[in-house]
Protein backbone atom coordinates (compact mmCIF):
# COMPACT_ATOMS: atom_id res chain seq x y z
CA UNK A 1 0.00 0.00 0.00
CA UNK A 2 1.21 3.43 -0.24
CA UNK A 3 1.67 5.53 2.87
CA UNK A 4 1.87 9.54 2.96
CA UNK A 5 3.42 11.65 5.27
CA UNK A 6 2.25 15.49 6.05
CA UNK A 7 3.48 18.23 7.81
CA UNK A 8 5.52 17.53 10.73
CA UNK A 9 4.83 13.71 10.50
CA UNK A 10 6.64 14.01 6.86
CA UNK A 11 9.28 15.99 8.25
CA UNK A 12 10.43 13.61 10.86
CA UNK A 13 10.42 10.71 9.07
CA UNK A 14 11.76 12.68 5.78
CA UNK A 15 9.84 11.52 2.98
CA UNK A 16 6.12 12.57 2.12
CA UNK A 17 5.47 9.14 0.62
CA UNK A 18 6.80 5.40 0.22
CA UNK A 19 5.34 1.94 -0.89
CA UNK A 20 4.90 -0.46 2.25
CA UNK A 21 4.66 -4.26 1.68
CA UNK A 22 2.45 -5.10 5.26
CA UNK A 23 0.60 -7.84 6.61
CA UNK A 24 -0.59 -5.62 9.23
CA UNK A 25 -3.85 -5.73 10.50
CA UNK A 26 -4.72 -2.28 12.12
CA UNK A 27 -3.02 1.05 11.54
CA UNK A 28 -1.86 0.12 14.73
CA UNK A 29 -0.27 -2.94 14.08
CA UNK A 30 1.25 -0.66 10.84
CA UNK A 31 2.68 1.89 12.93
CA UNK A 32 4.01 -0.21 15.44
CA UNK A 33 6.03 -2.86 12.26
CA UNK A 34 7.07 0.91 10.90
CA UNK A 35 8.35 2.17 14.41
CA UNK A 36 10.39 -1.16 14.98
CA UNK A 37 12.50 -0.18 11.17
CA UNK A 38 14.21 3.28 12.09
CA UNK A 39 14.08 5.44 14.82
CA UNK A 40 13.01 8.49 12.64
CA UNK A 41 9.43 6.60 12.52
CA UNK A 42 9.43 5.87 16.56
CA UNK A 43 10.31 9.90 16.68
CA UNK A 44 7.42 10.77 14.51
CA UNK A 45 4.69 8.24 15.89
CA UNK A 46 6.00 8.91 19.66
CA UNK A 47 2.72 10.29 20.62
CA UNK A 48 -0.01 8.84 18.44
CA UNK A 49 -2.43 11.24 20.58
CA UNK A 50 -0.60 14.34 18.15
CA UNK A 51 -1.47 12.28 14.83
CA UNK A 52 -4.94 11.71 12.51
CA UNK A 53 -4.66 9.32 10.20
CA UNK A 54 -6.87 8.59 6.63
CA UNK A 55 -7.50 5.74 4.95
CA UNK A 56 -8.24 5.94 1.37
CA UNK A 57 -8.43 9.75 2.08
CA UNK A 58 -11.50 9.35 4.77
CA UNK A 59 -10.14 10.32 7.93
CA UNK A 60 -10.51 7.12 10.32
CA UNK A 61 -8.73 5.44 13.74
CA UNK A 62 -5.73 3.64 14.70
CA UNK A 63 -7.75 0.71 15.13
CA UNK A 64 -9.59 0.33 12.04
CA UNK A 65 -8.28 -2.60 9.82
CA UNK A 66 -6.04 -2.40 6.87
CA UNK A 67 -7.80 -5.10 4.52
CA UNK A 68 -8.32 -3.46 0.94
CA UNK A 69 -6.74 -0.21 1.83
CA UNK A 70 -4.78 1.35 -1.07
CA UNK A 71 -3.90 4.05 0.75
CA UNK A 72 -3.11 5.46 4.37
CA UNK A 73 -2.00 8.77 5.61
CA UNK A 74 -0.53 9.97 8.67
CA UNK A 75 -0.52 14.04 9.90
CA UNK A 76 -1.27 16.42 13.15
CA UNK A 77 -4.39 17.76 13.39
CA UNK A 78 -5.41 19.70 10.87
CA UNK A 79 -5.19 23.54 11.15
CA UNK A 80 -7.12 24.84 7.94
CA UNK A 81 -9.63 27.78 7.57
CA UNK B 1 -22.07 25.23 -4.86
CA UNK B 2 -18.30 25.55 -6.14
CA UNK B 3 -15.59 24.14 -4.39
CA UNK B 4 -11.71 25.37 -5.58
CA UNK B 5 -8.75 24.25 -3.85
CA UNK B 6 -6.10 26.44 -5.34
CA UNK B 7 -2.61 28.13 -5.48
CA UNK B 8 -3.32 31.22 -7.21
CA UNK B 9 -4.72 34.59 -5.04
CA UNK B 10 -8.50 35.29 -5.90
CA UNK B 11 -10.20 38.82 -5.78
CA UNK B 12 -12.72 38.93 -3.00
CA UNK B 13 -14.62 41.42 -4.32
CA UNK B 14 -15.06 39.88 -7.91
CA UNK B 15 -15.87 36.30 -6.11
CA UNK B 16 -18.50 38.27 -3.91
CA UNK B 17 -19.95 40.22 -6.81
CA UNK B 18 -20.24 36.84 -9.23
CA UNK B 19 -21.81 34.96 -6.27
CA UNK B 20 -24.48 37.87 -5.33
CA UNK B 21 -24.99 38.16 -9.25
CA UNK B 22 -25.75 34.34 -9.73
CA UNK B 23 -27.67 33.97 -6.28
CA UNK B 24 -29.71 37.26 -6.51
CA UNK B 25 -33.57 35.94 -5.60
CA UNK B 26 -31.78 33.99 -2.49
CA UNK B 27 -32.32 37.00 -0.20
CA UNK B 28 -29.84 36.40 2.17
CA UNK B 29 -25.58 36.21 1.33
CA UNK B 30 -22.63 35.85 4.10
CA UNK B 31 -19.06 35.90 3.14
CA UNK B 32 -16.22 35.44 4.88
CA UNK B 33 -12.45 35.79 4.10
CA UNK B 34 -9.94 34.23 6.52
CA UNK B 35 -6.05 36.65 6.11
CA UNK B 36 -2.67 36.17 6.84
CA UNK B 37 -1.94 37.56 10.09
CA UNK B 38 1.89 37.94 11.98
CA UNK B 39 2.57 35.40 13.98
CA UNK B 40 1.97 35.34 17.57
CA UNK B 41 5.25 36.76 18.60
CA UNK B 42 5.76 38.72 15.36
CA UNK B 43 8.18 38.80 12.73
CA UNK B 44 6.34 36.57 10.04
CA UNK B 45 8.13 36.37 6.59
CA UNK B 46 5.00 34.04 5.27
CA UNK B 47 2.72 30.78 5.96
CA UNK B 48 3.47 27.68 3.60
CA UNK B 49 -0.13 26.21 3.31
CA UNK B 50 0.71 22.57 2.71
CA UNK B 51 -2.30 19.86 1.65
CA UNK B 52 -3.32 16.56 1.16
CA UNK B 53 -4.56 16.68 -2.75
CA UNK B 54 -6.48 13.53 -2.78
CA UNK B 55 -8.38 14.33 0.34
CA UNK B 56 -9.23 17.65 -0.11
CA UNK B 57 -11.61 18.32 -2.36
CA UNK B 58 -13.59 15.41 -1.20
CA UNK B 59 -13.51 16.55 2.13
CA UNK B 60 -14.65 19.94 1.26
CA UNK B 61 -17.19 18.91 -0.72
CA UNK B 62 -18.62 16.78 1.50
CA UNK B 63 -18.55 19.71 4.50
CA UNK B 64 -20.16 22.12 1.53
CA UNK B 65 -22.74 19.61 0.52
CA UNK B 66 -23.48 18.94 4.29
CA UNK B 67 -23.83 22.63 4.52
CA UNK B 68 -26.15 22.93 1.49
CA UNK B 69 -28.82 20.50 2.91
CA UNK B 70 -28.79 20.97 6.42
CA UNK B 71 -29.16 25.07 5.89
CA UNK B 72 -31.47 24.81 2.72
CA UNK B 73 -28.64 26.69 1.06
CA UNK B 74 -29.43 28.14 -2.40
CA UNK B 75 -25.85 28.26 -3.26
CA UNK B 76 -22.18 27.76 -1.31
CA UNK B 77 -18.50 28.72 -2.33
CA UNK B 78 -15.55 27.41 -0.82
CA UNK B 79 -11.70 29.01 -2.46
CA UNK B 80 -8.68 27.62 0.06
CA UNK B 81 -5.43 28.29 -1.13
CA UNK B 82 -1.95 26.38 -0.81
CA UNK B 83 1.44 26.94 -1.06
CA UNK B 84 3.39 30.40 0.06
CA UNK B 85 1.79 33.22 0.99
CA UNK B 86 3.23 35.93 2.62
CA UNK B 87 1.21 38.27 5.77
CA UNK B 88 -1.92 40.13 4.85
CA UNK B 89 -2.89 37.67 1.76
CA UNK B 90 -5.92 36.03 1.61
CA UNK B 91 -6.02 32.77 2.45
CA UNK B 92 -9.73 31.71 1.81
CA UNK B 93 -13.07 32.22 1.66
CA UNK B 94 -16.27 31.04 2.07
CA UNK B 95 -20.15 32.62 0.84
CA UNK B 96 -23.68 31.36 1.40
CA UNK B 97 -26.87 31.95 0.09
CA UNK B 98 -30.39 31.41 1.64
CA UNK B 99 -33.59 32.69 1.88
CA UNK B 100 -33.02 34.19 5.54
CA UNK B 101 -29.84 35.82 6.84
CA UNK B 102 -30.03 33.51 9.94
CA UNK B 103 -29.77 30.39 8.43
CA UNK B 104 -26.53 32.00 6.18
CA UNK B 105 -24.71 33.18 8.61
CA UNK B 106 -24.89 29.75 10.77
CA UNK B 107 -23.66 27.83 7.87
CA UNK B 108 -21.07 30.28 6.94
CA UNK B 109 -19.72 29.74 10.77
CA UNK B 110 -20.48 25.77 10.02
CA UNK B 111 -18.09 25.61 7.18
CA UNK B 112 -15.82 27.62 8.76
CA UNK B 113 -15.65 25.76 12.13
CA UNK B 114 -14.96 22.34 9.72
CA UNK B 115 -12.42 23.53 7.18
CA UNK B 116 -10.73 24.17 10.44
CA UNK B 117 -10.32 20.97 12.01
CA UNK B 118 -12.15 18.44 8.83
CA UNK B 119 -10.05 19.66 5.72
CA UNK B 120 -6.27 18.39 4.88
CA UNK B 121 -4.50 21.31 5.46
CA UNK B 122 -1.17 22.47 7.52
CA UNK B 123 0.21 26.00 7.95
CA UNK B 124 3.58 26.34 8.56
CA UNK B 125 5.06 29.92 9.85
CA UNK B 126 8.52 31.49 7.93
CA UNK B 127 9.75 33.82 10.68
CA UNK B 128 12.43 36.52 10.19
CA UNK B 129 14.76 35.52 12.49
CA UNK B 130 15.43 31.95 10.29
CA UNK B 131 13.23 30.18 12.42
CA UNK B 132 9.90 27.87 11.36
CA UNK B 133 7.00 26.40 12.91
CA UNK B 134 4.11 24.62 12.30
CA UNK B 135 0.83 26.23 13.80
CA UNK B 136 -0.67 23.63 16.31
CA UNK B 137 -4.49 22.52 16.15
CA UNK B 138 -6.54 24.69 19.26
CA UNK B 139 -8.72 22.48 21.44
CA UNK B 140 -11.34 25.14 20.63
CA UNK B 141 -11.45 24.47 17.25
CA UNK B 142 -11.87 20.93 18.04
CA UNK B 143 -14.31 21.53 20.24
CA UNK B 144 -16.10 24.08 18.21
CA UNK B 145 -17.42 20.87 16.33
CA UNK B 146 -19.28 19.52 19.25
CA UNK B 147 -21.86 22.22 19.01
CA UNK B 148 -22.87 21.33 15.19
Amino acid sequence: MEVLYFAWVRERIGLPRERVETRAITVADLVAELCSREDRYAAAFADLSAIRVALDQELSDFDAPLQGVREVAFFPPMTGG
Amino acid sequence: MRVSVQVEAFHLGAEAEGFAQANNSAGAIVTFTGIVRDAPQGGLVAMEIEHYPGMTLKALNEIAQTAMERWSLADALVIHRYGRLAPGEQIMMVATAARHRKDAFVAAEYLMDYLKSRAPFWKKEILNDGGAGWVAARDEDEDALTRW
